[in-house]
This record gives structure tokens, sequence and C-alpha cells, in this order.
């Protein structure tokens, strides 16, 4: 297990002052203005060295992100803009970091904004965090007191910090539809390239981080890259914070180290798997929008991106959803779907109409309504969702339907089969509405 | 995608407050010089918490002030789905149903809000309670869990979120959070990990 001592998040549980006084209590805003000295190539050389990956769902290289800003300026200013728009379902990190500890958030925009040369920043929160909102403009607030950012500031980098708010849209926490509304428009995610780094907000270089990808940055500064490349296996390295939901005994968010074995990490926090570890039906291992994976392939896999590749699904925002054989999987499932058909923007056909038409056969599989050969036109359909959008919701809607058909088939056919010689008659098609 | 619609009953205008006016000029400096309209969601956020609901004057309103044509207004208004388009009751309850709620029976707590509140988007006779479902609010490991107004209620069971629409009814404040003995996300019955921390 994790030491007490290698966890970035120090308050995450929030039994401390989340406050400036408690934040440097805790080794928060130490060393920053040596770090900013250093100058921009050393963060980013830092951040490179320490293999940190993105901790939003993608896990693209951190440190190399950060340097694809221009290192000189053609007279367009450069902006660094937070992702706090957490909405991805089993997801709820960032939201400790934003009320808990978030100096440690307000210190790393500094340190990236620096390593950007970029002297603004926006931090984009969902709209239904109000308090967790409250929490971090009241950080930014005693940051600005104490000139630790802002302009003429103590460590001799301008840097304003600005806070913006959503009202309710899953898809502004794709990067562009993010930069789309905080232009003021709809969520509705552009084509790339160009890409935020050439052409992001107001048409002007942008890099657009995960809170907790730039929360952990001044820690890995401070204690150097070795010590964040000290945990996880090769290409999956840190500490990361893990969200462990539904049927476990005690469903908590830790801090663990990168590649933990799922087993160690549910018996060590989340007090075992309801009913046992045989009572246990299937692991969703990275979010709503990865592929869930069976009971016996994840039993002793490592946590990780690598590893959760290799099992057709992936770490995601290390979101752990568990199920038991209580679970209705297909209705678990359907369920996402129908999350999916309510956050579709509607831009591109094959999603605004695919959600719809997969959460409709979805459900009617839930019941037993359904023909055998719609399993494989659903899957026909999902395939055809995927890849053919603008942004990646497409594939999120598609993943989990293709996870399910792939591992519980055969749970499907039952329930078609149970119906059906109940019922006696040829099931209607309807879901082509 | 959801199909929202304005109100078809609206009042004739709407102004800001002259504090919530002062708010509003300030929070457009946050952007840049002729980017006032990525105020528009703070602005009409604004506009809810004064009117109660999202009135369709507001939305003009606010669409002058930040000199955008009020089909972007409108277009803003109807996609995000916090602006409520119609009046709401006091205590407007938003039940999550995504999956990790629906794991840990939130569909026994919208049965209470069925039978206490009764059908979704209506608002209850006393004007206290209406209720939605909605989808996922972002905190699974507290699950299940409602927002009402401004803040989260966790850790429900159809018992104590019984009690917990008496204590609003009645006009107490309960406790936002888990409504278990629980600290925050910690594990049920203390953390596993930081027990060091500040000792």
């Amino acid at each position: 297990m994790l030491a007490d001592k290698d966890r970035i998040f120090q308050n995450l549980y929030g039994l401390h002052d989340w406050g400036l006084e408690g934040a440097r209590k805790r080794g928060g805003w130490d060393g920053t203005k040596g770090f900013i000295e250093k100058g921009r190539d050393w963060i980013i050389e830092q951040i490179k060295a320490s293999g940190l990956r993105g901790r939003g769902g993608a896990g693209f290289p951190t440190g190399l992100k950060w340097s694809f800003m221009p290192k000189q300026s053609d007279s367009r200013p450069s902006y660094l803009v937070v992702n706090a728009d957490e909405s991805e379902p089993g997801t709820c990190k960032d939201r400790e970091i934003m009320r808990h500890d978030p100096h440690l958030l307000i210190e790393g925009c500094l340190l990236a904004g620096c390593a950007m040369g970029a002297n603004a920043g926006y931090i984009y929160i969902r709209g239904e965090y109000i308090r967790e909102r409250e929490h971090l403009q009241a950080a930014i607030d005693q940051a600005y007191e104490a000139k630790l950012i802002g302009k003429n500031n103590i460590h001799g980098f301008d840097f304003d910090l600005y806070l913006h708010h959503g009202a309710g849209a899953y898809i502004c926490g794709e990067e562009t539809a993010l930069l789309e509304s905080l232009e003021g428009k709809k969520g509705m995610p552009r084509l790339k390239p160009p890409f935020p780094a050439n052409v992001g907000l107001y048409g002007c270089p942008s890099t657009v981080a995960n809170v907790e990808s730039i929360a952990v940055a001044p820690d890995i500064l401070r204690r150097g890259a070795a010590w964040f490349a000290g945990f996880g296996r090769p290409n999956n390295l840190g500490v990361k914070l893990f969200c462990i939901s539904g049927h476990v005994n005690k469903p908590c968010n830790v801090e663990e180290a990168m590649s933990v074995p799922f087993r160690e990490l549910i018996e060590k926090h989340a007090g075992g798997v309801r009913g046992g570890w045989d009572n246990l039906l299937a692991v969703i291992p990275g979010g709503s929008s990865v592929p869930l994976v069976p009971a016996a392939q994840i039993i002793d896999c490592p946590m990780d991106f690598d590893a959760l590749k290799d099992l057709k699904s992936g770490l995601g925002t290390a979101a752990v959803i568990v199920m038991d054989k209580s679970t209705d999987i297909v209705r678990a499932i359907a369920r996402i779907s129908y999350f999916y058909k309510h956050e579709s923007c509607g831009q591109c056909t094959p999603c605004r109409e695919g959600t719809g038409w997969m959460w409709r056969v979805l459900t009617r599989m839930a019941e037993g309504t359904a023909a055998r050969r719609e399993i494989d036109l659903l899957l026909d359909v999902a395939n055809q969702v995927e890849g053919h959008t603008i942004c990646a919701l497409g594939d999120a809607a598609a993943w989990p339907v293709q996870g399910l058909i792939r591992h519980f088939r055969g749970e499907i056919e039952r329930r078609i089969d149970e119906y059906s010689a109940k019922s006696r008659h040829e099931p209607v098609a309807v879901a082509a509405e | 995608m959801a199909v929202r619609r304005l109100a078809e009953t609206q009042p004739k205008d709407f102004a800001f407050t002259p504090d919530n006016l002062a708010w509003a000029k300030r929070e457009i400096t946050k952007y840049p010089e002729g980017r006032q309209a990525s105020a528009v969601i703070p602005l009409l956020w604004r506009a809810q918490e004064q009117g109660g609901w999202l009135q369709e004057p507001a939305i003009r309103y606010v669409a002058d002030m930040l000199g955008m044509p009020y089909i972007r207004a409108l277009e803003i208004a109807t996609f995000y789905t916090m602006f409520n388009l119609e009046p709401v009751g006091k205590y407007l309850v938003q039940l999550c149903g995504t999956t990790p709620c629906v794991l840990r029976g939130a569909e026994d707590i919208r049965k209470v809000c069925q039978r206490r509140i009764g059908e979704q988007e209506h608002v209850s006779a006393d004007g206290m309670f209406s209720w939605r479902e909605v989808e996922c609010l972002g905190a699974c490991v507290n699950a299940p869990m409602a927002q009402i107004n401004y803040d989260y209620y966790e850790d429900l069971t159809p018992e104590n979120f019984e009690k917990l629409l008496d204590n609003l009814a009645a006009g107490k404040n309960p406790k936002p959070g888990p409504q278990i003995d629980r600290q925050f996300s910690a594990p049920v019955g203390g953390p596993t990990t930081l027990k060091s921390v500040g000792k």
C-alpha cells in the first residue's frame, strides 16, 4: 500500500483546513518561486521525466502536451484552460481536489501557465458543483490577496486565474466543446485540426488539462520526477486518485500507486466486494465510457492504462464501478446508453440518432422483447457510431454496448429465448422510429 | 439530446437588481475585450437565481447586455439543462439516476419522490417541492444522492431521504453531505489512509 507520506492529496477527506494556511502547513506553495526561476523548459522536462499521463481519461503524456504550446508569441496571448467539468459517470475525484485541496490546483495552474507561456488561465467547473465553486473561488481570492498569483506577484511570473462555470452539459468535458462553451456558445465540439495548441480559446494557443493532472504538478517538482516515477509499471507511472463506487462494502475515493492490483485496491480501501469475491460479476474500471470487464479477468489485473487496454477496456478516469451478481447487467448498460442519448450534443448524425437507437434496443433486450438477430444488428450500429463522429462521445456511447455484447451475449440471448418461449410470438421490431 | 422549450406563460419584462447589475458588470471583465459573450452562462444563471426560473425577457435582457443576437442566448438557455425554463418548487430535488447511483438504490429514492412530490417537473400544491431525474452529478462514491438547490445530499436511503424532505418542509436547514455517519468520501467507519496527517 502507498505510504501516507507519498500521497499528494493530504486533505482528500476534508479533515483539515482547505484554505491557504492549511495548504501551507501541508507543504503547498513551497519553493514555487524557485521552480519558476528555473524556467519553462525545466518545468516541462521534469513533468516529462515523471512519466505523468493525463488524468482526465485519455492518458496523453502531460509534459509532451505542455510542450506543444508556442515558444514565441505571434502577438496572440496563450491560455491555460483547466477542465473541471467532471461528469463522467463514476468519477468524483476532481471535486475533492477543488473543495478540500484547492491550493494545489491553483499552484499547479501557475506552474503550468509558466511552462506554457500563458499569463492567463480559466478553470471551467461544472455548474452543479456550486459549493466546490465557492471554495475554489475563495482560495483563488486568498492567492491573489497573498500576491501568489496576479500581476506583479511574488513569484515573478504574471498570471491571472479566472473561475468560469457551466450549466449542465456532459459534452463540455470534451476539450473543444469546453472552449466553445467558454466562448459563450453551445457546447458543440470542433473539428481537429486545428488543435487547441494552435487555435484554441478565442482563436489563441491554448492547452486544456484535467484538474488532477495540474494539481499533481507542484508535488512532482517539489519531490522530484524520480519520486513520482517510482510508482507504477513502466509507461504507467505515478500516484492516482481512484473512485470506487457500486457494489463494494465501503465505496470511497482513495489515492493509490498506479498499477495497484484490483483485488488489493478493493480489499484494502473499499472493504471488499459485497457478498465476497465469488459474488463479483463485472467491473467498469474507468468511468462509464470504457467497456466492462468480467470478474475473472479483472480480479488480479493491475489498475493502469496498459493492463486495462489489454483487456479491451481502459483506465479512463480511474472511476471503478463494481457490479455484483445481483446486477441486471443489461439494464445497467442500457441506463448508460440513456446517459449518452441524453448528453449527445446533436451535432453529428451517427451519435444523435445512434445513441437513442442503441438505448431503445437495449431497453427491449433487458426485457427480452427483441429478436436474436438484433444483437448483431446492435453491434453493427455501435461499430458504425464508433469513430464516425467529430468527438469521442460517439465512441464512448458505443464502447459499453460493445463490451456488453462481447462478454454477456449469452445473457441477452437467454432473456430473448425466455420471453419468446412465454409469449409464443415473434417479437416485433419497434426500434427504428 | 433533450427537447427543451420555453414556458408558455412569461412575465412582461426583466431587469437585474442594482446589486446583480454591478456583479454582472464585474463578471464581464473576466474576459478579454470584445469577448463579453463568454459571460452568458454566469449571467443567465444569476438571472435564474433572481427570478426563480429563467424567464424569456431575462434571456433577451442578458443578450442585449452582452451584445448577442437573441437566438444565440436562447440557444444557450435551451442547450444547458440547469436552466429551468419553467417555475420550480422552492426546493428543487435533482435526483441522480445514472448507473452508479442506480446500483446503490436510486430507484428506491425515486419512488419516494413520486409518492411525496408527484410526477417529475410538477410543482407540489404548496409550492414547496418539485423534482426531476438528472444525469451523473459527480458524487458517485456517495451514491445514491440528490442535489437540492445548491447542496448535495449523499448516501441516501428511503428513510433518511424522507426525513430530509420532512425537515425541509418544516423550514429546518438539514446538514448537506453524507446523510449517514461518514466523513465526505472516506470509507464508512473511517479512512484507511491519511491517518497520520496533521498529527
